[in-house]
């Protein structure tokens, strides 16, 4: 199919793009790398009034180093740029791991990393990886800025906090502390496709004990789950195979409502869920240990 | 009235200007306004790989772009190949192995596969399957496709 009408804006920098989205307010839509929304709009999903166009907003497209050995990354920047990107490797390898799950190569070439987050679809991987390094996400609006928590920023799907006045200018990644492993795992059925379900992980140890964790279940719900249960288990203790088993079983058990669709039984993902986050869990731990 | 948005852009290395509307489809306006039919349409959801195209020289899906977003940028469509005369070694290895049946996903393909062994001049056979996990082909099973690509390596590298 094809879209329905609409208007076009092509703004060349970011004052001109803030004021756009000002002045079109609830007609307004932010078209970043367009591979989820120009596909929306396709099936007549999305019917947005005008688009404001970032492709001309060169200023938007960067990978910049922190002084804390962080990373700040351009809402425009390219999943591909970021997946071929020698900081990003040696920096936040979570993030290699995780662009090869991200469609096909064909879409990571035009689809964006700050793009990806702010449609924050509950099947998409980089929304949830956002919330496993707890980014920190810049929002933008028209003379304002604010700083959002990648856990607060998506609250359902598809739905974030970012106002039809804004947009989600810059993500920002802290360095990991020393002694942090991270992991990204996903089953489905073939490449690039939807996870039936998906866990990542960033685990920080204090010798033989856990210091802090991060565990996300993905495309098993409305929007990214933090797990508490992890947190509550492992935090201050040592992570043996029993306790990882028991993180897996109290996941898989209550922290989600998976449900039945022609992707998977809610049987299924809970079975998923219940060896993923265990594997994923070994493997993050086992990288922490290396030094991470 | 309609609003139209001008596009001028170059096309095979030719330059085209055209008026359309922003909801023009970058797929639909190399096939309606310039008569490129080459550039098959499948799915228009990103997923089956048909309308692949280079933009700039990288592969990326022509339904995933609106026309408009393409002025100023330089697009490559698989005319620019090889003629029937003359087969751009690709084509000439996709006709050999018999990696088409119905030739519906061919052009897209093609297009994913020509940066794709620019960059990779001699592709293990995973490698040539992992370039390939963004277009759908109904016909072949894949096998013939990866054995294309391997001799089109091969082909292009003795013509070096």
């Amino acid at each position: 199919m094809k879209p329905v009408k609409f208007d076009y804006y092509a703004p060349t920098n970011v004052p001109e793009a803030l004021e756009t989205l000002a002045e079109l307010g609830y007609d307004g839509k932010v078209l970043a790398g367009g591979q989820s929304l120009i596909a929306a709009m396709n099936f007549r999903m999305a019917r947005p009034a005008a688009l404001v166009d970032l492709n001309g907003v060169p200023e938007l497209s960067y990978i910049k180093p922190n002084s804390d050995g962080g990373l700040a990354i351009g809402t425009m920047t390219r999943v591909s740029t970021v997946e071929h990107d020698p900081e990003v490797a040696k920096r936040f390898p979570l993030l290699l791991e995780v662009a090869k799950f991200i469609a096909h190569p064909q879409i990571r070439r035009r689809g964006t990393f700050g793009g990806a987050i702010a449609h924050a679809d509950p099947a998409g991987q980089l929304p949830s990886i956002a919330v496993v390094m707890d980014a920190n996400v810049l929002i933008r609006g028209k003379g304002k800025e604010r700083w959002v928590k990648a856990p607060e920023l998506i609250i359902g799907p598809f739905m974030t906090t970012i106002e039809p006045d804004e947009m989600l200018a810059e993500v920002v990644l802290s360095a990991n502390p020393a002694h942090t492993g991270s992991n990204y795992m996903q089953v489905s059925r073939q490449s690039g496709g939807y996870a039936q379900a998906a866990v990542a992980s960033v685990v920080t140890l204090d010798g033989e004990k856990v210091k802090t964790i991060r565990l996300v279940l993905m495309g098993i719900g409305e929007a990214p789950i933090l797990s508490q249960k992890a947190i509550e288990i492992l935090v201050g203790e040592i992570p043996t195979p029993d306790a990882l088993k028991a993180v897996a079983e109290a996941c898989a058990t209550s922290e989600i409502d998976p449900a039945t669709d022609i992707h998977a039984t809610a049987d299924y993902r809970r079975t998923l869920v219940r060896a993923l986050v265990a594997r994923s869990l070994t493997e993050s731990i086992k990288r922490a240990k290396k030094g991470g | 009235m309609t609003k139209l948005f001008p596009v001028s852009l170059k096309v095979n290395g030719k330059d085209y200007e055209r008026e359309v509307e922003a909801r023009m489809l970058l797929s639909d306006f190399l096939r309606h306004e310039l008569g490129l039919m080459g550039t098959h349409v499948g799915c228009e959801h990103g997923i089956c790989g048909a309308c692949t195209i280079l933009f700039d020289g990288e592969a990326v899906r022509s339904c995933l772009i609106f026309a408009v977003q393409a002025s100023g940028h330089e697009i490559r469509t698989v005319e620019s190949l090889g003629t029937p005369e003359n087969l751009h070694p690709l084509q000439q290895a996709f006709t050999e192995k018999h990696a088409l049946q119905c030739g519906f996903c061919t052009p897209g393909f093609l297009m994913t596969l020509v940066p794709f062994l620019e960059e990779n001049p001699n592709p293990t056979e995973e490698e040539a399957r992992e370039a390939i996990d963004g277009n759908i082909c109904r016909c072949t099973g894949y096998e013939k496709i990866v054995e294309a690509v391997q001799d089109a390596a091969a082909k292009m590298s003795q013509g070096k």
